[in-house]
């Protein structure tokens, strides 16, 4: 890859911005984590470039958006994929336009269709992402004109990125704990918009394609709620 | 000046601490210590704090060398915790306040720890990664809350340790996670992350169910299970720290709790910090485990931001999340 820089460093992994066969890519290296056992830190980074590379592409094949996979190197902990041009941090996005703001009731359920269907999808095809927050999700910046005259492509607009904790799996379980870490990551980082995953579950409801499972799930949904909340805590 | 005494009894720890303003007085503590191979349980733990707390309040006045009449607020552990023993350290609170006829501060055990970690640590603003026998969280402060970002879907990480401990009939004392020695050879073990989330207790039936096959064939040694398992838990604590940072842009981090005196966790928690230009703050065990201290230091805070707590509001609950507390006191 030439001309490549930093641009930011996540939880996970450094990500660089250079050129890849004449694209404009985006390479992605979990670096050591000198934290971590050398044994653990080896299997974990294999199985989560792995996860993440197989979840990207069943991921596209059921037309998500996701950005495209240019190449995988177990031997130098990188992947390689587009880069993808004019788009912001979901979460960016919510604080900047919504968080404290008046009117943004469309804009609320415009983020809320788009995150609803796209999840709804990923469940359908048996993907759990496992680590769903708005910092993992990327929207592009020219859908804000078009989303009130054009509501049902929606969710073509939300990227999702950021697969490493992703599975292939069909358990409820799976699925309703995947709502769950979303639920949270959306009470704690947009406590102002406390209604935002309301929305979204309703639309995850509507575009769930399996209408029996998507009840199981929701009762599913509401054990792990439960167990997360009531909690018994000794300290 | 105001003098703030903090009763804490929430679990197997009985303490008594005074505070003037910001400055420590005293910090006295008693604990209960079970036989190996087994953990403490609510009515024996009640019975040594009814035994111990008078000794142990007399010992923190000594200390501080004051009176109970020069105590202006008194502050207790509200809950979380075992019922039992939190009864008896609010009675025994709320007896001296009736007594001397002082305000009293119904305080979140949680909050303590987090509050006394800021004070001491003296850092304004950190994401905190709260780690005990009863709880695995991960904090940070928004909008008038400490908010959870991220905690354990079943048993907490300090109870993970003590019970494989127990598993192993390691003694108890001071606790059995803190006798858990070091080996080399790592065993996979699963390691369970959701997002910001962390599970434990596949780990532990994972380790009961390999246990005796693992020791019998000479594969690894008690040794290499206790450094794998500490290695494998302690590695998803600061992974999720290290997500919990990411996602909300912070370069601070606090760790509080029992099992945050842990010098590998610590290490480990430092190296992920300076990897990412972020700064470590954490405590030894004097803080790091319950204490009254703690609980006079939330209370006070408490206090002078909205005064006491209503009498009939004076009591104590088992279940009190970290995030119900309507933080007055912080912008």
């Amino acid at each position: 890859m030439k001309d490549s820089e930093l641009i930011v460093q996540g939880a996970e992994a450094r990500l660089y911005k250079g050129i890849y066969l004449e694209r404009t890519c985006l390479m992605k290296e979990r670096f050591v984590k000198n934290y971590r056992h050398p044994e653990l830190d080896a299997r974990l980074t294999k199985d989560r470039i792995r996860a993440e590379a197989r979840a990207i592409i069943r991921a596209k094949s059921a037309g998500i958006a996701t950005p495209a996979l240019y190449l995988v190197d177990l031997e130098r902990r990188r992947i390689y994929m587009e880069y993808i041009e004019n788009s912001t941090v979901l979460k960016n996005f919510i604080d900047e336009n919504i968080s404290g703001k008046m009117d943004v009731v469309h804009l609320l359920d415009f983020i809320g269709r788009g995150l609803g269907t796209v999840i709804a999808k990923l469940h359908s095809m048996h993907i759990i992402h496992g680590d769903l927050t708005t910092s993992n999700i990327l929207l592009k910046n020219n859908s804000i004109e078009s989303l009130c005259n054009n509501q049902s492509g929606a969710e073509a607009q939300f990227v999702m990125i950021d697969f490493g904790l992703a599975r292939m799996d069909s358990t409820l379980e799976d699925k309703a704990v995947d709502l769950y870490v979303l639920e949270r990551s959306l009470l704690n980082a947009h406590c102002e918009v406390p209604e935002l995953f309301s929305r979204v579950f309703h639309y995850y409801q509507q575009h769930y394609q399996n209408k029996k499972q998507c009840e199981e799930i929701l009762a599913k949904y509401k054990q792990v709620q439960a167990r997360g909340r009531k909690r018994l805590m000794v300290g | 000046m105001v003098i703030a005494i903090g009763f804490e009894g929430s679990a197997n720890k009985l303490g008594v601490g005074i505070i003037r303003d910001q400055h420590i007085l005293s910090n006295v503590r008693h604990t209960y210590v079970t036989p190996p191979g087994e953990g403490f349980l609510p009515r024996e733990t009640a019975q040594h704090h009814r035994k111990y707390v008078l000794e142990v309040l007399q010992e923190a006045l000594d200390d501080a060398k004051i009176s109970l009449k020069d105590v202006d607020v008194i502050c207790y552990t509200k809950g979380p915790g075992m019922g039992a023993p939190l009864t008896v350290t609010a009675l025994v609170a709320r007896t001296v306040a009736q007594l001397y006829n002082k305000p009293i501060v119904a305080v979140n055990h949680c909050i303590g720890h987090i509050e006394m970690g800021r004070l001491i640590a003296g850092t304004e603003n950190p994401t905190v990664l709260y780690v005990s026998g009863g709880n695995t969280q991960i904090i940070a402060y928004s909008q008038q809350r400490y908010r959870i970002f991220g905690e354990t879907i079943d048993i907490a990480v300090g109870n993970c340790l003590d019970r494989f401990a127990r598993l192993l009939k390691l003694s108890n004392n001071p606790s059995p996670g803190y006798n858990i020695e070091q080996g080399e050879k790592l065993v996979l073990l699963p390691y369970v992350v959701k997002g910001m989330d962390v599970s434990f207790s596949g780990i532990l039936s994972h380790m009961e169910e390999h246990l005796s096959k693992w020791l019998d064939t000479k594969a690894f040694t008690i040794e290499d299970l206790c450094f794998s398992l500490q290695e494998t838990v302690f590695a998803m604590l600061i992974e999720v720290t290290e997500r919990a940072m990411a996602h909300v842009g912070s370069n601070e981090v606090l760790i509080v709790g029992g099992v945050g005196c842990n010098e590998r966790l610590q290490q480990m928690m430092n190296i992920m910090c300076e990897e990412r230009n972020a700064t470590l703050y954490a405590t030894d065990e004097r803080f790091c485990i319950d204490n009254g201290v703690m609980i006079a230091v939330a209370g006070l805070l408490q206090y002078k931001s909205k005064g006491g707590t209503p009498w009939t509001q004076t009591t104590c609950v088992q279940r009190y999340r970290t995030d119900d507390v309507y933080v007055s006191w912080r912008k």
